[in-house]
C-alpha cells in the first residue's frame, strides 16, 4: 500500500480539486481527507457515513469556581495568558487560550482545578463512489488539528491494509504547520500542487524544504499554468532544483469550478484537455510508486 | 481600530483584501502578517525592512548529573515532548509547548530552560513610509505557529489602524491571530467549498463574539449560494470583488487589486469608516 498526500503551501490552488480526480482515476484507493479544518473533499465525492466517532485529544482546564481561594497563583504560572479573573476576585480558564498544559491544575495549592478529557471532534468511516473515505471535522476554535490529521492517517491506512487497497490518497491542509507535518511525515510521495504566481511560487518553496526536511520525496503540478507561463517555467526550475519532478500542467479551466458546483469531480463532468493532462499526472504519480 | 482578514478556505484573496485595504486608505496604517506559515503580504507590498528579530521560545535542557530518571516530567508533559525509559528523558524540542510543566514537577530541580529560534518577524515600511509592515515566517520544520503571531501582534499600537492578515482555517492559529481585533472581514469566493468554508468561519467568530461582514471575490465567476446564504444570515456583504482575468495575472506578478479593478478604489477607501459607524450600531 502506498500512500500519497496533496499539499500546497498555499491554499486555493486547486488541491481538492485534484485529490478528487485521482480518487475518481485510481481504481483501488481510500480516499482520506486531513484538512481537518476547512474539509471540502465531501462536497465532490458525497461519503455515506458508516461509522462516526468522537476525537477526544488532550484536556481540558476548568476552575471549580466554589472551591477557588482566589489566590492567583494559576495564573501566574500560566504561559499561555489563559487565566483570567472573575468580578467575584476568583479565576477562570479562557478555553480559546488555553493549551491542556496541566501546568494550572498541577500549582493549584487547593486542587481546585479540573482536566477532563476534551472533546475537539468527530471522525468519520464513510462509503463513496471510489471507495472508502477517512475524514473528519474539527470542533469550531479547537486545538490538535495535528492529533486529528494523525488519527485520520491511521484510521486510512488501517482501512487500506484490511481491505487490501493499493493506495491511500490524501488531501492534505494548506501551509506548513503543525496538521502539515502530521499529514506527510512517512507518506510515500507528496504531490504539490501550486499556481504560477509569486505567491505560489514562494510557498511551494517552502513545502518543498518542509518535504526534504521530512524526507519525503515530492513532486509538482502547476495548475492554471497559462496564467503565467513565464511564472510556469520558472517554478518547474525550482522544482527541479529541489529533487522534485514536475509532472504537468494543467489550463485555467472555468469547468473546475462547475464541476465544484454540480458536486463531482473534473473528470466525471467533461473531457477534454484538463481531463487529459490530469489522467496522464496520475499515471506518471503510479509509476513513481512502483 | 483593528480588522482583521480571515476565511476558512485558502485563496478565496486575504492577503489580496488586506494588502489593498492597506493602500486605498490614505491614513497612516500598520499592516501584520499573521498567515506566519506562508507569509505573502510582502510580495504585493513590498516594504523597505528596517530590521529583523527572531522568534525565541524556551525548550527544556536536563542536567543528567543531577537527573535521578524518576520520569516524573515525562509522565506531567501533555505534548509527548519528553520521553524517559528509566533514563534521563530524551527532549523533542518541536513538540514543547514551553509550559513550563516539566521543571516544576522535577523532584531534582534538574531542568533548566534553552532558548531556541522557531521564526523569524521583518519590520519595515511601504508606500512612503504610510503603512508599516510587520511580517512573521514559521520556520520549515517548526510546527507551532502560534508563539510567532503572539510575536507579531507584540508590535501592534493601539493608535493606529491595523490590518491583520490571517492564516486560512479554524484552528488554533486562526484563533490566536482574531484575539484582540475589533472587526473581522471573512472573504469568500461564490462556490460550494467557498460557502462550506464561510460557514465554518462564520460560526467561529461568532463563538468568539466578534462583529463581522463578508466579502465576496470573484462574485460573478461561481452560483449565488454564498449570497444566498448571507440574506438568510443577515450577513452584511462589504464588498463583491469582479471576477477579471487581468486580475489573475496582475496577482501572479505581484499586482495589487487597483491595479487591475481600480473602480475598487473608493469602496476599499470607505471601509474603515463604515466598519465604525457598524461598530457603533452594534
Amino acid at each position: 500500500m502506498k500512500e500519497i498526500v496533496v499539499i500546497s503551501g498555499k491554499g486555493g490552488t486547486g488541491k481538492t480539486s485534484i485529490t478528487g480526480c485521482f480518487a475518481a482515476l485510481a481504481e483501488n484507493a481510500v480516499l482520506a481527507d486531513c484538512d481537518v479544518d476547512a474539509a471540502d473533499l465531501h462536497m465532490l465525492l458525497a461519503p455515506e457515513i458508516i461509522s462516526r466517532n468522537d476525537f477526544i485529544s488532550g484536556n481540558e482546564a476548568i476552575v471549580r469556581e466554589d472551591d477557588c481561594t482566589g489566590c492567583g497563583v494559576c495564573k501566574k504560572n500560566c504561559k499561555f495568558d489563559a487565566i483570567e479573573v472573575t468580578p467575584e476576585g476568583k479565576y477562570r480558564v479562557n478555553p480559546f487560550s488555553c493549551e491542556g498544559c496541566m501546568v494550572c491544575v498541577e500549582v493549584c495549592p487547593v486542587k481546585a482545578i479540573d482536566f477532563p478529557p476534551n472533546h475537539c471532534g468527530e471522525w468519520y468511516f464513510s462509503h463513496t463512489r471510489f471507495g472508502p473515505m477517512v475524514h473528519a471535522r474539527l470542533g469550531v476554535a479547537q486545538e490538535n488539528s495535528g492529533k486529528l490529521v494523525s488519527t485520520v492517517r491511521l484510521e486510512a491506512a488501517a482501512k487500506a491494509k484490511e481491505l487490501n487497497k493499493d493506495f491511500v490518497i490524501v488531501d492534505g491542509p494548506p501551509g506548513i504547520g503543525c496538521p502539515v507535518i502530521a499529514s506527510i511525515t512517512g507518506a510515500d510521495l507528496i504531490v504539490v500542487v501550486t499556481e504560477p504566481t509569486i505567491s505560489g511560487r514562494h510557498d511551494m518553496k517552502r513545502v518543498l524544504q518542509l518535504a526534504q526536511h521530512f524526507s519525503v520525496p515530492a513532486c509538482v503540478i502547476v495548475n492554471k499554468w497559462d496564467i503565467n507561463p513565464e511564472m510556469t517555467e520558472v517554478i518547474e526550475a525550482d522544482a527541479r532544483n529541489s529533487s522534485a519532478e514536475p509532472l504537468g500542467r494543467i489550463p485555467y479551466d472555468r469547468a473546475f469550478t462547475v464541476a465544484q458546483i454540480n458536486g463531482r469531480t473534473l473528470v466525471e463532468e467533461t473531457t477534454g484537455e484538463s481531463v487529459e493532462k490530469i489522467t496522464t499526472i496520475w499515471e506518471k504519480v503510479c509509476q513513481k510508486l512502483k | 481600530m483593528r480588522i482583521a482578514v480571515a476565511s476558512g478556505k485558502g485563496g478565496t484573496g486575504k492577503t489580496t483584501v488586506a494588502v489593498a485595504l492597506s493602500m486605498a486608505v490614505s491614513e497612516k496604517v500598520l499592516y501584520a502578517d499573521c498567515d506566519v506559515e506562508e507569509p505573502n503580504g510582502s510580495i504585493f507590498l513590498r516594504p523597505e525592512i528596517s530590521r529583523t528579530e527572531k522568534v525565541l521560545v524556551e525548550v527544556p535542557e536536563i542536567d543528567e548529573e543531577k537527573c535521578i530518571s524518576c520520569g516524573k516530567c515525562a509522565k506531567f508533559c501533555q505534548f509527548n515532548a519528553l520521553v524517559s525509559l528509566g533514563t534521563p528523558p530524551l527532549v523533542f524540542p518541536e513538540l514543547c509547548h514551553s509550559c513550563g510543566g516539566c521543571a516544576i514537577v522535577c523532584p531534582t530541580d534538574s531542568i533548566s530552560w534553552k532558548k531556541v529560534s522557531i521564526g523569524e518577524i521583518t519590520v519595515g515600511s511601504a508606500d512612503s513610509g504610510r503603512v508599516s509592515v510587520i511580517q512573521g515566517k514559521l520556520n520549515v520544520g517548526s510546527s507551532l505557529a502560534p508563539p510567532v503571531i503572539r510575536q507579531v501582534k507584540s508590535h501592534i499600537a493601539d493608535d493606529i489602524l491595523t490590518v491583520i492578515d490571517c492564516p486560512p482555517g479554524t484552528a488554533c492559529p486562526v484563533i490566536e491571530s482574531l484575539d484582540g481585533a475589533d472587526y473581522v472581514l471573512l472573504v469568500t469566493e461564490p462556490t460550494p467549498f467557498g460557502l462550506h468554508d464561510l460557514i465554518l468561519a462564520v460560526d467561529t467568530v461568532r463563538v468568539l463574539g466578534m462583529p463581522f461582514s463578508v466579502v465576496i471575490n470573484r462574485f460573478d465567476e461561481g452560483d449565488d449560494g454564498v449570497e444566498n446564504y448571507c440574506k438568510n444570515e443577515k450577513i452584511h456583504i462589504m464588498a463583491k470583488i469582479p471576477h477579471r482575468r487581468s486580475m489573475a495575472e496582475v496577482y501572479s506578478r505581484g499586482g495589487i487589486l487597483f491595479d487591475a479593478i481600480p473602480e475598487m478604489l473608493d469602496l476599499f477607501k470607505s471601509i474603515p469608516q463604515m466598519i465604525e459607524r457598524g461598530i457603533e450600531v452594534e
